[in-house]
């Protein structure tokens, strides 16, 4: 398999310095039934994201007295990839996704005060570039903020890792597909808490070490996007236009 | 009392014990913080399997079934093999465990097995073509037995296990000619994960089921030697940086002791 050059005269493929993320733009609440809605473009990826309940949680016998159960379904649409036409619906690497989506929201929102309910987070990915996942977490997290779900911090995270031999930040499609590692990681924002991480391909300690603290600065500018995104769908009567 | 109202009431007792104990500095079995229960390791256990192995770790026991077969190709890379892992949680390994189509739990831990794998680039994909539009596919079934705690490190032995007893079968005109090997699967690395769960302040490796129930956050770091090749925070909670930094280090060091086994 050819392998492209990932790195040339000091700059990544799309021209990024290796600290430098890809434009995000994030819109919240631009979707009229859900709760809370947010649509996040993050280079190449396309994300939309809609928040239900709390409501009535069913089945019924999974309902806890204690809280609200948090669920996450994240799917990627048939064309969301440059390859052929993919499957609709949930599949064994999306079903692992929402299972670990969920897990890093559980932290933070206070499920608490809603007991007997479930709260749905649906994301879905309708472009895909590298990096879904992490584009869905901010997604999420401005969609839940946006549908008045109580929470005690706010989750931004970013995709670093290792390609064509460089520590990198926010990793397109052709550096995770050709590079030597990946590491979804996030955090909330207050504590640095890791709320999310995985890691594949092969790093040294150091070089985690080293990953770990440009995620960390890397995630506080998504966090700002994912503010202002939330100040400005309060500006905006009655919801924001989608734009894809 | 049903099973599922009885491991919540289980989680709550586990909780409490496990904080207690903790705060005179023991675990629920007496072992270190950073201590393994007991690991044995039984390869070649199947003799219709090109590869498998039984591993336990205390109670919890995974065996691992490694079987050949011919596949298209992934259109992305035609002249590459294939594999593959999956993970059964057989409804006799537990109480919570039930009959049907494959939790997300089962998910996670066969990826999280997959990924470790991959990334140490044990399997050499290309030395698997066949002729044009068929490879040959490894498919390795790991079978969850016994739940005693700790499901991803003894999956994750077994499959190193396993695939360190597979012996790659002949192919004469594009068929598998089974029980007729070239030779063994090689094998330059052999990945193996470490888990830990952080309960309070304080960080445990191998945690036991009841120990699990008391987790406040749980990370698994699969490495071979001097590597990391794969993490995965699993379940509720977070961690500072500096207590991924920490199960690193002990995950390296305790790697090379799994490895010892195989």
């Amino acid at each position: 398999m050819e392998t492209p050059e990932l790195f040339k005269d000091g700059k990544r493929l799309d021209g990024r310095a290796l600290d430098e993320l890809r434009p995000i733009r994030i819109i919240a609440g631009v979707l009229k039934e859900a709760e809370g809605s947010a649509f996040v473009e993050w280079g190449g990826n396309k994300i939309i994201c809609g928040i239900y309940g709390p409501r009535e949680c069913i089945p019924k016998h999974d309902a806890s007295p204690y809280k609200s159960l948090l669920k996450c379904r994240y799917t990627m649409s048939p064309f969301a990839s440059l390859e052929e036409h993919g499957r609709t619906g949930p599949n064994r690497r999306s079903t692992e996704i929402s299972k670990v989506i969920r897990e890093a929201f559980g932290n933070v929102v206070m499920s608490g005060e809603f007991p007997k309910t479930q709260i749905d987070i649906y994301v879905d990915v309708l472009q895909a570039e590298g990096g879904t996942r992490i584009a869905a977490i901010a997604a999420a997290a401005v969609a839940l903020a946006n549908a008045g779900i109580p929470m005690k911090d706010m989750i931004s995270g970013v995709a670093v890792g290792k390609a064509g031999g460089q520590l990198a930040v926010d990793l397109g499609k052709a550096e995770d597909n050709y590079g030597e590692s990946d590491m979804p990681i996030a955090f909330t924002h207050r504590d640095k808490e890791i709320v999310f991480l995985q890691m594949d391909g092969k790093l040294t300690p150091d070089e985690l070490s080293k990953s770990i603290d440009s995620a960390m600065e890397a995630s506080e500018k998504v966090y700002m996007l994912q503010s202002e995104a939330l100040k400005k769908s309060y500006e905006a009567e009655g919801g924001q236009e989608l734009e894809i | 009392m049903g099973d599922e109202a009885r491991e919540l009431v289980l989680k709550e007792v586990d909780r409490e014990l496990l904080t207690n104990l903790l705060a005179q500095g023991k675990r629920m079995d007496e072992r270190g913080l950073n201590d393994y229960r007991n690991v044995k390791v039984t390869k070649g256990v199947l003799s219709t399997a090109e590869g498998s192995a039984l591993a336990q770790i205390g109670d919890t026991k995974v065996l691992c079934g490694v079987k050949f077969g011919e596949m298209t190709p992934f259109p992305d890379r035609p002249k590459e093999g294939v594999f593959m892992v999956m993970a059964e949680f057989l409804p006799l390994a537990s109480p919570t465990f039930e009959p049907g189509p494959p939790s997300p739990y089962s998910i996670e831990l066969a990826r999280v097995v997959d990924r470790g794998i991959r990334s140490a680039e044990v399997i050499d994909t290309e030395s698997m073509f066949i002729e044009e539009g068929k490879v040959l596919a490894i498919f390795i079934d790991l079978y969850v037995m016994d739940h005693g705690g700790n499901l991803t490190d003894t999956a994750a032995l077994a499959a190193a296990a396993a695939l360190s007893d597979t012996k790659v079968p002949k192919v004469v005109d594009g068929k598998i000619v089974r029980k007729d090997y070239t030779g063994p699967l090689k094998m330059p690395d052999k990945p193996v994960t470490s888990t830990f769960i952080k309960v309070g302040d304080k960080i445990l490796l191998d945690p036991l089921r009841s120990e699990e129930h008391a987790s406040d956050c749980q990370l698994t770091v699969g490495t071979i030697e001097g590597q990391v090749v794969c993490m995965q925070k699993s379940g509720p909670g977070s961690m500072k940086k500096s207590e991924v930094m920490e199960c690193i280090d002990v995950a390296l060091a305790k790697g090379k002791e799994l490895r010892s086994y195989l």
